[in-house]
């Protein structure tokens, strides 16, 4: 305890929440209250309506969510499958190999978004791999970018787990596929879903790379949001960005779930 | 691999077999990021009108636009991560030396925070601070004056105030978890010794956590470098920064060269900026 006087530990919690409020409890509250509002023209939203949920869960909107769920599973499995993979293969390979594999997976992280669309754009528009126009070249770009976030995680849980279960497994027998199957990947069990629901989390806000390349026909929500609030439909906007943080939430939710029940084991 | 073999063909095998376990992952990402990237690259230096010359760099450096776009780039990354240090240095110290009920649903709640896109910060400031919203209301009311003072949403003080508030919980959470790790009995050593907490901060508290800064720092720095959704969704035309840029050239008009220089520009920036973070990040052991 760094503040000992009654009165001064007041004054700084008032600061925090002076500070903290507007700054990022306000936001959320916002953007939910003005989903359900028709006008915002005083301190607090007026005309309120459920219409702007009836319009964020019909045609195009739910479209839109289907799309993105489908985008983010996808995306998230493919990269926790490559990821876990590089991962598992670089902790058998000599600290330097290993240090060149952590440079090249963590490389989307640092490279920006929207160059990630642009460069995919430009690679798959073109023989041999012609991808353009088709779902498949969103759910490449998003998973080059959420792998980096599979592979960091995965491979920071392979550092700290303990190495005598999987040599005990070995020394009696268990071949090395049956380590990975019975020993490794259990104990990795609550990082791996850690990181799918990371993953799925930051798939299901993608913006950037997706406005580079996204079809028509497949439109995620973040793009339906942007669309919706640059023709001036803001109270839509906000009731479809309502419904893309309520589905991220459930997902998380269940994902964390079934670390819990892992854990337990 | 902890094993004991001292013969080389025995230590040759498992090694060979370690890196053939490493290629398929690291040939899809060859195929689906190296290879694009290179498209990139190569695209940088072929002008639409044929051949292969440096033409597309020199139109895009002399170019107005870049230029400007290359220094609000800079500035904004700069100032937010400025904003994000102090802001979250203090929001962190309060959270762990000052903790109240509550505090731990605190640092749930920007866990949460985290999970969520960071346009959804403008939309909110469109109602915050827009022209007729939640501030302008206040002040209306409180003044009578027909309009608000707070236009600042469509310059690039918009897109501070939204990055700084989306990506301080970046540098919280290391700062949180350094935090933890502090010895308590120095902090009650020095109080019981007569110093007072800005001095016991000033000297225990932030040399311990300078570590900790420096990646948080650096992390924020290279993703507000490389931030669009923000940016985008202020509607702002006077603020452009570089991924605005590429996509602007790219989609809006097609100038696919001209989007390469500049896409190749924005990589160099920001992977430099990210390689000098990983250095700090290692040795500060985060």
């Amino acid at each position: 305890m760094l503040v000992h006087s009654r009165k001064a530990r007041w004054a700084v919690w008032g600061v925090f929440l002076i500070l903290f409020l507007p700054l990022f409890a306000l936001p959320l509250l916002v953007v939910v209250g003005a989903s359900f509002a028709t006008h915002w023209s005083g301190v607090l939203p007026s005309g309120m309506t459920t219409a702007n949920y009836q319009a964020a869960t019909r045609g195009e909107a739910l479209q839109a969510l289907t799309t993105s769920l489908v985008t983010a599973v996808t995306a998230s499995l493919l990269a926790l499958a490559v990821g876990t993979w590089a991962a598992l293969a670089a902790a058998g390979l000599r600290k330097r190999s290993r240090k060149v594999l952590d440079a090249l997976f963590v490389l989307p992280v640092a490279v920006p978004s929207v160059v990630v669309g642009l460069a995919i754009l430009v690679a798959f528009s073109r023989p041999p791999v012609l991808l353009n126009g088709t779902r498949w070249i969103v759910i490449a770009a998003h998973t080059v970018l959420v792998t980096a976030f599979a592979y960091q995680s995965v491979s920071a849980a392979i550092t700290r787990l303990d190495p005598a279960y999987e040599q005990a497994a070995a020394s009696l027998g268990a071949r090395p596929a049956t380590v990975l199957r019975r020993v490794k990947l259990p104990l990795l069990l609550p990082s791996l879903t850690a990181a799918v629901g990371l993953c799925f989390a930051l798939s299901m806000g993608e913006l950037s790379a997706t406005m580079m390349l996204y079809p028509p026909d497949w439109t995620p929500l973040p793009v339906l949001i942007h669309a919706a609030t640059d023709r001036g439909a803001l109270f839509t906007g906000s009731a479809i960005a309502v419904v893309l943080m309520a589905a991220t939430l459930l997902v998380l939710l269940a994902v964390s779930r079934i670390r819990t029940r892992a854990s337990y084991r | 691999m902890a094993s004991a073999t001292l013969s080389t063909p025995a230590k040759a095998r498992p090694r060979a077999a370690a890196w053939a376990w490493a290629l398929p992952p690291v040939g899809l990402l060859a195929l689906v990021f190296l290879y694009p990237l290179a498209l990139v690259v190569q695209q940088s230096v072929r002008p639409d009108t044929g051949g292969t010359s440096v033409q597309p760099y020199a139109d895009v450096f002399a170019s107005e636009a870049f230029r400007e776009a290359l220094w609000t780039t800079v500035w904004l990354a700069a100032a937010s991560t400025a904003g994000c240090l102090v802001l979250g240095f203090v929001l962190a110290l309060i959270i762990a030396f000052v903790p109240f009920p509550g505090a731990r649903a605190v640092s749930r709640f920007i866990d949460v925070f985290l999970s969520f896109p960071s346009f959804l910060i403008t939309l909110a400031l469109l109602f915050i601070y827009g022209s007729t919203g939640m501030a302008g209301g206040l002040w209306t009311d409180a003044t009578g004056a027909g309009e608000g003072p707070f236009q600042f949403l469509t310059t690039p003080w918009g897109v501070l105030l939204a990055e700084i508030t989306y990506f301080t919980p970046f540098v919280m959470r290391p700062l949180l978890a350094a935090f933890s790790q502090l010895d308590t009995a120095q902090l009650e050593a020095a109080s019981s010794l007569g110093a007072r907490a800005p001095r016991i901060i000033r000297r225990i508290i932030l040399p311990e956590s300078l570590p900790a800064l420096a990646a948080g720092g650096s992390l924020v720095l290279v993703l507000c470098l490389n931030e669009f959704g923000i940016v985008l969704f202020t509607g702002a035309k006077g603020v452009t920064t570089l991924p605005m840029l590429v996509y602007g050239k790219a989609i809006l008009e097609s100038d696919y060269p001209g989007a390469c220089v500049v896409a190749v520009v924005n990589v160099l920036i920001s992977v430099g900026l990210y390689g000098l973070y990983r250095v700090v990040s290692r040795r500060a052991g985060a």
